[in-house]
C-alpha cells in the first residue's frame, strides 16, 4: 500500500529530527544538528542495506517517490514565501555581506574538491 | 466573486497546489520557447516565485512573501520547513550511500570552512560599516552564516534587536543569492557530481538556498548537498557564539 511508503518516510523523518534535537541538547545549543541528514541516512540504510533492510514493493515505493517528485514544487512554494522585500530593502551592509559570502563560497568549491582529489591519491 | 475568494481561502493548501502548478507550467513553457532549453524551467520558476514573494511583501508589509495574502496562505504551508524537510528526506531514496561515505570527510570539512568563511566575511563587512563592539560584529557575522545562527547568537550575546534584524537580512540575502546564483555558475565551478554537491551544501549551509539552488541545477544532486547543509546551522550555533565570538573579542 502507498501509505506504507509514506509512513516509512515520515517515521524516518521524525526519528532523524528527534535525534538531531538530542545532539543539539547534548552540545547545549538551541538548534537541531543534522536531523534531516540523519533521517536521510536512516531511509537509505533501511531501504538498501544489511539486516535492517525492509523489502519495499513498487507500490510502497510510490509513497516515497511521490514526495521525491514533489520536491521542486515545494521549493517553488518556499521561494514564494521568502521575505524578499526585507532582503532587498535591508540596505547595503546586509546585501554586501550576503553577496560576498556566497561569491567566495562558490570559489571555494573547486579548491576543496581539488584538495580532496590530492588527499585521496595519497591514501 | 467573493464566494470564489472564500473557496480559495478556505482551501488554502489546495489553492497553493494550483498556483505552484501554474507557475511551473508557465516557467517550463518560457524555458522551452523563449530560452530554447538553455535555462532550467525550475530556475525560472524560482525567480518567478521570488518575484511574487517580493510583490507580496510590498503589498502586505508582512514577512512571509506572497503567503501573507490570505488567498495564498497555503504557500506558507506547502513551502514551510515541514514539507521542505519531508521532501528532502524523500530524495535520499535512491541516493548512493557509497558516494556519501567516500566524500564524507571533505563534506564535513566544507561545513567547518563554510561557517568560518561566511562568518568572517560578514564580520569584516560589519567592521567596514562602522560597528566596533564584538557583540554586534559577531551577530552580523553569524547572520551571514545563516539567518538562524544570527538570532541564536545575537540573543545569546545580548545584541541589540536592530543588529539582530540586520543579521537576519544578511542571511536572507545569502540564501536568495544561492537560489538564483547556483544554476548560473554551476558549470564554471564544477558542480556536477555527488562530491562537489556535498562540498557545495557544506559551504553554503542555507537549507532553503541549497535546496532551491540544486533543484534548479540538477535534482539528482539534491540529497548530497542537503545532507551536508543540514549540519551547517548546528555547527554554526555551536562555534559562533563560543569560539568565533572569543576570537572577535580578542581583536576588537
Amino acid at each position: 500500500m502507498i501509505i506504507y511508503g509514506v509512513g516509512l518516510l515520515a517515521g524516518c523523518m521524525l526519528i532523524g529530527v528527534y535525534a538531531g534535537d538530542l545532539v543539539g541538547l547534548l552540545f547545549g545549543i538551541d538548534a537541531n544538528v543534522g536531523g534531516v541528514g540523519i533521517a536521510m541516512l536512516i531511509l537509505m540504510v533501511v531501504s538498501n542495506y544489511g539486516p535492517l533492510k525492509v523489502s519495499i514493493k513498487p507500490i510502497t515505493a510510490e509513497g516515497i517517490t511521490f514526495w521525491n517528485a514533489m520536491y521542486i514544487p515545494i521549493v517553488i512554494a518556499m521561494a514564494a514565501k521568502q521575505n524578499v522585500f526585507a532582503a532587498i530593502s535591508s540596505g547595503w551592509l546586509a546585501i554586501c555581506a550576503g553577496f560576498l559570502a556566497v561569491a567566495l563560497s562558490f570559489l571555494m568549491i573547486p579548491i576543496l574538491v581539488r584538495f580532496s582529489d590530492k588527499t585521496d591519491e595519497k591514501v | 466573486m467573493s464566494l470564489l475568494l472564500d473557496v480559495l481561502e478556505k482551501n488554502a493548501l489546495i489553492t497553493a497546489f494550483v498556483v505552484v502548478a501554474l507557475v511551473l507550467w508557465f516557467s517550463n513553457l518560457l524555458a522551452k520557447k523563449l530560452f530554447a532549453g538553455k535555462i532550467h524551467g525550475s530556475a525560472i520558476a524560482l525567480v518567478v516565485g521570488l518575484t511574487l514573494a517580493y510583490v507580496g511583501g510590498l503589498f502586505t508589509g508582512g514577512d512571509k512573501g506572497l503567503a501573507d495574502i490570505t488567498m495564498f496562505s497555503g504557500l506558507g504551508i506547502l513551502g514551510g520547513a515541514m514539507f521542505r524537510d519531508f521532501a528532502i528526506v524523500a530524495t535520499a531514496y535512491g541516493a548512493e550511500l557509497d558516494a556519501l561515505k567516500r566524500a564524507g570527510w571533505i563534506g564535513s570539512l566544507s561545513v567547518l570552512v563554510g561557517v568560518v568563511l561566511s562568518f568572517f566575511i560578514g564580520a569584516l563587512v560589519a567592521i567596514v560599516a562602522g560597528f566596533e563592539d564584538a557583540v554586534s560584529v559577531t551577530t552580523i557575522g553569524a547572520g551571514t552564516a545563516t539567518f538562524i545562527v544570527g538570532p541564536v547568537t545575537g540573543s545569546a550575546l545580548g545584541a541589540d534587536s536592530s543588529v539582530i534584524a540586520l543579521s537576519i537580512a544578511a542571511g536572507l540575502v545569502k540564501s536568495i543569492v544561492v537560489m538564483i546564483g547556483t544554476p548560473l555558475v554551476a558549470k564554471r565551478i564544477g558542480l556536477n557530481d555527488a562530491r562537489s554537491a556535498m562540498v557545495f551544501g557544506g559551504l553554503m549551509g542555507t537549507n532553503s538556498g541549497v535546496a532551491a539552488g540544486l533543484a534548479a541545477t540538477d535534482p539528482k544532486l539534491v540529497p548530497y548537498g542537503a545532507m551536508t547543509a543540514t549540519f551547517y546551522t548546528g555547527v554554526g550555533c555551536l562555534i559562533v557564539p563560543s569560539l568565533l565570538y572569543f576570537l572577535v573579542s580578542l581583536v576588537l
